[in-house]
């Protein structure tokens, strides 16, 4: 037999089930491969390296070590002769991202299990809270701009939230500068947070419904027997069932507030200390051409992605 | 007098669990944090829509609630046309179709190879499929950028399509859960009639493949056309819906009310898109996300 399959000719092969299996893995994978090749795996490999050079956008200048890093978290280096703390910025500014996904996360939570009790309108209401989730971020960016504005008479548009301020305080009342108020970068981070959570939290919603909702009724009724409340009801039953989504939600949150772009960039382009991780890198990388240092941000924000992604992975199989 | 005191054992049950005053207190706190949240989503959304019908000075100067004097309607046509929104609208168009095909064609022939053939080489590609799923691109964009421009792309509409069909590891992943729960016992009665393995692919795998299809589908909707970064780095010469809007953000002198406008025009075909699938638009994004 074998002696007979050796002695096939190429095209007998090609028509044969081995060579067409060959042959379409080879052509269906080509255009894949190569895209993934030269848009994730060169790249990968790239900034790794691009991030112990002293590169600008033309190219490679010299080697620094790890000097890129001592900048990114503040330390002097031969490089970077002064110790700057201003790219711990965009590091502490996650932390606020991250704060407000886990209320986010609590909000969605409280927020789908009213929606899965017996109420009327559920669907409308439902609606109305997920909508924002499919909305274009550069709109949403402009709808808080104007939210949050204040108004002065020639530039800024009179904000809802000051116009809603007047309201119950009347005359005297000037308007708050939530944004764009430089010794307050608190408040401007919190705010932006807001917009973030007003955007994001519909999704969260959405989730936590459907894992609710693929809890067996049964097992609510076993509970009614034993006199459960509604509290208890939560605390032994949905909470345990959904746990697996509650935890896969918390880790893309942490991906989430380390990549936060859009939103602050376009309010406030990342002035009044509201910059973050992404925007700083792309201003070093594109406007002070400063590719290796950009590239030393992205291998950190890297870093932290991949292990926060690895930490949820095993959780997830030992719960399996 | 037997259902008599059923009833009445009903209502101690009742009545032990939670006093009907505390019910109805409870029942009506849930409308009331519903509508709460409901107002907090359409209040920001309202003020952009009166601002968007005011004239530049109303928007400066009178309150976010103030209704303008007369509707100004040409504020929507300017955005429109001086605003670029309707380029952007047709180029997020062009690049939201040309990117939906590809992705769909290089996704599902990538999981069939990747889920039948179990060979050697198709296990390392799935291999390298799961690591790289675990790189954000968004991290990686500034080496990206380096190669887009060494291949002379910037400023084409192949960057932002190669680079979304290129990088689309969700899809492949959604695809490859699918076709794990297709029998393998359909390829073979195929092979038996005669069937190429690419006309496996094309006649059975494909068309069975249709749900995940519209899964990925509507994910691709919200990705591409909400999509900023992309066009924003590397298409400066052409304006997408996102990138027509920032760049009204950015003007100088700021017309809000034509901004306000731009924004409403480009929140439309989302709310359609929204209204018209709803309900699978819910259960998509949730199998996809599930599935990543």
């Amino acid at each position: 037999m074998s002696a007979a399959k050796q002695k096939r000719s190429f095209g007998e092969w090609v028509r044969g089930y081995t060579g067409q299996k060959y042959i379409t893995t080879f052509l269906f994978l080509l255009i894949p491969l190569i895209l993934m090749i030269l848009f994730t795996l060169i790249p990968a490999v790239n900034m790794v390296v691009y991030s112990f050079q002293d590169r600008e956008m033309l190219g490679f200048r010299k080697w620094v070590g790890f000097d890129n890093y001592a900048r990114v978290f503040g330390v002097k280096s031969a490089t970077f002769p002064v110790a700057s703390t201003d790219y711990l910025i965009p590091l502490r500014n996650s932390l606020y991202y991250l704060v407000g996904s886990f209320l986010q996360q609590a909000l969605a939570l409280f927020l789908a299990t009213i929606l899965c009790s017996k109420i009327k309108l559920g669907g409308l209401f439902k609606g109305f809270m997920f909508f924002p989730y499919m909305m274009n971020g550069v709109a949403v960016a402009i709808i808080f701009k104007n939210f949050f504005g204040n108004g002065d008479g020639y530039s800024a548009p009179q904000g809802t939230l000051n116009s809603i301020l007047k309201l119950f305080s009347g005359e005297g009342f000037e308007g708050i500068p939530w944004i764009s108020d430089p010794t307050n970068p608190f408040m401007a981070n919190v705010c932006l947070v807001f917009a973030s959570v007003w955007r994001y939290v519909g999704f969260d919603i959405i989730m936590y419904i459907s894992a609710i909702q693929s809890i067996t009724p049964d097992v609510y009724e076993a509970a009614d027997l034993d006199g459960a409340n509604s509290w208890q009801r939560f605390w032994y039953i949905v909470f345990p069932s959904i746990r697996s989504i509650v935890s896969l939600q918390l880790i893309m949150a942490v991906k989430g507030a380390v990549s936060v772009y859009e939103i602050p960039f376009i309010i406030t382009k990342g002035g009044f200390g509201t910059s973050t991780f992404v925007i700083k890198a792309n201003s070093t990388a594109f406007e002070d051409e400063m590719v290796g240092l950009a590239c030393a941000m992205s291998v950190v924000l890297l870093i932290i992605t991949v292990v926060v992604t690895a930490i949820q992975k095993v959780a997830f199989k030992e719960r399996k | 007098m037997a259902s008599n005191s059923h009833y009445f054992d009903m209502k101690y049950y009742a009545f032990k669990e939670t006093p009907k005053g505390v019910r109805i207190f409870w029942q009506v706190m849930k409308y009331v944090v519903l509508v709460i949240c409901c107002l907090m989503v359409i209040i920001p959304l309202l003020t952009v829509f009166i601002g968007s019908l005011k004239t530049k000075q109303e928007v400066l100067t009178t309150s976010a609630f103030t209704l303008p004097a007369s509707p100004q309607w040409g504020n929507f046509a300017d955005a429109f046309i001086k605003g670029n929104v309707m380029k952007g609208l047709l180029n997020t168009a062009f690049i939201l179709v040309v990117t939906c095909v590809g992705s769909i064609l290089t996704g599902t022939m990538t999981a069939f190879v990747v889920q039948r053939f179990q060979m050697l080489f198709t296990r390392a590609v799935k291999g390298v499929y799961l690591v790289t799923s675990l790189l954000p691109t968004i991290t990686m964009q500034i080496s990206v950028y380096q190669i887009v421009t060494k291949l002379h792309l910037i400023d084409t509409y192949a960057a932002p399509i190669i680079l979304m069909i290129g990088t689309d590891i969700i899809s492949v992943s959604i695809f490859i859960q699918f076709l794990d729960n297709i029998s393998v016992s359909l390829d073979e009665s195929a092979i038996l009639d005669g069937c190429s393995y690419p006309r496996v692919y094309w006649s059975i795998i494909l068309p069975m493949l249709r749900p995940a299809i519209a899964t990925v589908l509507v994910m691709k909707f919200v990705s591409v056309y909400n999509d900023f970064y992309t066009p924003y780095l590397y298409m400066h010469n052409h304006r997408v819906v996102s990138t027509a809007l920032s760049d009204f953000a950015n003007q100088s002198s700021v017309d809000w009310n034509v901004i306000f406008a731009g924004v409403i025009i480009c929140i439309i075909p989302t709310l359609i898109m929204f209204l018209s699938m709803q309900k699978s638009i819910y259960s998509n994004l949730v199998s996809g996300s599930v599935k990543e």
